[in-house]
């Protein structure tokens, strides 16, 4: 990566809250804290790798990030404009030029619109084209992601999961976007298939010099794809780095712990790894511990973690991390 | 911590436990027949964890659910077979004999543990059911031992929680009862459908950890069904590799990482990128998808994929062979010419 690289993407403060279910007819439950107080940039043409848990507010963010979501308080900034401050038409415009690959590509994809009907579809709502024009695109994006071009009149039951996730990809590239939120794209697939597609999306980021938010849980994947990282713990970051920076010198004990726990395919490997075993599950997010919200399972947790909220600060260059003590875990 | 005072701890011994011969499973569907097994032989020794690894659809679950006799039929069928369990076939087994050793001499833990918990019932009386059908036992006995087995797995304050329904329990906790359950009645055979598949990696991390430490104090046999070849490298002692309903690569764990043999094995393995991996390497990916098991080709099930492909894989079928002195069986016509390519 080179140092002066301009960003694409900024995000400040953003928080999301979802109403909590009712206690009782006059007493709301509490809010769902999905995505607490998250800063972060994205640069032009890198890939940020996003990974946490289930539930740690993950996805929440890629959404919000697309103004899917309206941002409880915060605000993301596009290529230098803030989102909050344009209004419907301007941000239907601007959403041309970010878009997102869903997880699962069974539901996804409309069953009864031909592929040609599902790619072609960001093309009527945000252009002119008429019928030559766009089907010839059509036939261009799939031949680009590696399907058959001859294919836009089939149904999407016809193509296997990674062939929809394909179509996935070609629906979101459809109006030349320059950022892209992939949204756990690769989960629901096989293994000797998701190399095919995580291959496909690194090819095509080359091509046309995309930006992706890569939003996963397989650790082994994101670091295969990203050029820095993000860990997010219970709706807030709690480490960002370059990616060899954070698998070589984490500095936050949850991201250790989330690193000594991914299976490594080599039994040798396998035996001399040292393994962190966190105790508990993750709490309820509509009901956070006070102080750091990781000292509930945390080994090292002292008196002041269940007191103050560690602040996020650069603790080394370009790398941020969210701990009381990460002075101390410096290796 | 014992488990059952009056059977005691099993003794680690490599007689054979568990064999099985020719096993073949069919379904008959409105599309036609679906080949799910197609003639699956092995033996298991007692104490063995056994990784039976392979993308969905490849027939892993089902191998093992035909052993248990619960395929459901129609459209199932188990069409040839033999499955030996303490020298009786368990496919000889009508309905009434066969729930006699479910549960007592083979028991299953499934891959959901949100939808294998009855949500109607206490979690207690979940595990108290299994108990009291097998053994001879009043039920306050049955409840003393399900205290006592989930707090084996390891559940905070396990006697309270009997009482708890399954919605009560995290995903985690639930693993752990769906485990205690499959523990109760000390199995000789302990069968893992993708156990850890919904659980997110932190707590894939504990489940793998609780399971060797109760397999280090009761010793039953452990087969372990996944995708992940990951999760078995930590855990197993042998790996069997399925495709397409066969076996194409057995061994053991050694064998398997790092004596790859098999082209199929040597992309599964190719396509996994790795925490220690040097950046910028590409992935290895296998192109195509994996066969249509209506309509399975005459030869090899790999050869459509494969990049070592010659004539003779396209009309015949390899046959599991023993390479290299013990335990080590490839499935491939051309694995001596292969064979230095996939050892990294």
């Amino acid at each position: 990566m080179k140092t002066e690289m301009k960003k694409l993407v900024e995000v400040r403060n953003l928080k999301k809250y979802f109403p909590g279910t009712e206690v009782s007819l006059f007493q709301s439950g509490n809010d769902v804290k999905a995505v607490d107080d998250v800063s972060f940039d994205i640069f032009e043409k890198e890939t940020l790798g996003l990974v946490g848990e289930t539930g740690c507010g993950k996805t929440t963010v890629g959404r919000t990030m697309l103004h899917l979501y309206q941002p409880t308080a915060g605000d993301i900034l596009f290529d230098g404009v803030d989102l909050n401050s344009l209004g419907e038409r301007e941000l239907r415009q601007t959403r041309s030029r970010m878009q997102m690959i869903f997880q699962d590509p069974y539901a996804s994809l409309n069953p009864r619109m031909t592929v040609g009907s599902i790619v072609g579809a960001p093309l009527d709502v945000h252009t002119k084209q008429n019928k030559k024009t766009k089907q010839d695109r059509v036939q261009e994006l799939l031949d680009m992601v590696g399907l058959n071009p001859d294919f836009v009149n089939r149904y999407p039951h016809e193509f296997s999961g990674g062939q929809r996730q394909r179509i996935g990809i070609a629906r979101a590239l459809a109006l030349n976007p320059k950022f892209v939120v992939c949204d756990e794209p690769i989960s629901s697939l096989d293994v000797s298939i998701q190399a095919q597609v995580v291959n496909l999306l690194e090819e095509l980021q080359k091509r046309l010099g995309l930006t992706y938010l890569f939003i996963a849980h397989d650790l082994s994947m994101v670091r295969h794809i990203s050029d820095r990282m993000a860990v997010m713990y219970l709706g807030k970051i709690v480490e960002l780095a370059d990616r060899d920076e954070i698998f070589l010198n984490s500095l936050h004990p949850y991201t250790q712990a989330l690193m000594s726990a991914v299976p490594v395919p080599d039994p040798d490997f396998a035996e001399k790894k040292h393994r962190i075993i966190l105790d508990g599950d993750i709490p309820n997010p509509s009901n956070p511990p006070v102080g750091c919200n990781f000292n509930t399972r945390c080994p090292i947790a002292k008196e002041i973690c269940f007191t103050d909220e560690p602040e996020y600060r650069e603790e080394k260059e370009k790398h941020w991390v969210a701990c009381h003590f990460a002075q101390k875990l410096q290796p | 911590m014992r488990l059952i005072p009056s059977c005691g701890r099993r003794e680690f011994n490599m007689k054979p436990l568990l064999e099985i011969k020719n096993l073949e499973t069919r379904f008959y569907t409105q599309d036609g027949e679906v080949k799910a097994v197609n003639g699956v032989s092995y033996s298991m020794k007692s104490g063995e964890i056994l990784g039976v690894v392979g993308e969905s659809g490849c027939g892993k679950s089902v191998h093992a659910l035909s052993m248990m006799q619960l395929i459901p039929d129609p459209p199932g069928k188990i069409t040839n077979g033999e499955v030996w369990l303490d020298g009786q076939d368990l496919l000889t087994l009508n309905e009434e004999q066969m729930q006699k050793v479910r549960g007592r001499d083979i028991a299953m833990i499934f891959q959901d543990p949100m939808t294998s918990l009855n949500p109607v019932f206490t979690v207690g009386f979940q595990i108290t059911e299994a108990l009291l059908l097998h053994n001879d036992m009043t039920k306050g006995e049955a409840n003393h031992r399900a205290g006592e087995l989930l707090d084996l797995v390891g559940i905070p304050g396990a006697k309270q929680r009997l009482n708890d329904y399954p919605h009560q329990f995290s995903g985690g906790m639930r693993q752990r009862a769906m485990i205690a359950m499959g523990l109760s009645c000390e199995p000789k055979l302990l069968i893992a459908d993708e156990p850890t598949t919904a659980l997110d990696v932190t707590i894939q991390a504990q489940i793998i950890d609780l399971v060797k430490k109760l397999q280090d104090e009761l010793g039953m046999a452990i087969m372990w069904i996944t995708h992940d070849l990951g999760v078995v490298a930590e855990l197993a002692h042998t790996i069997k590799v399925m495709y397409a309903g066969s076996f194409v690569e057995t061994g053991k764990i050694h064998n398997i990482y790092k004596e790859t043999k098999h082209p199929y094995t040597i992309g599964l393995l190719g396509s996994l990128p790795r925490l220690d991996d040097a950046p910028g390497t590409e992935l290895v990916s296998i192109p195509g998808l994996p066969p249509d098991l209506l309509a399975l080709p005459e030869g090899c099930p790999f050869a459509a994929r494969c990049e070592y492909r010659i004539e003779k894989c396209l009309v015949e079928k390899p046959p599991l062979v023993e390479i290299d002195g013990k335990d080590h069986e490839v499935a491939c016509w051309r694995w001596e010419e292969i064979a230095g390519i996939g050892s990294k």
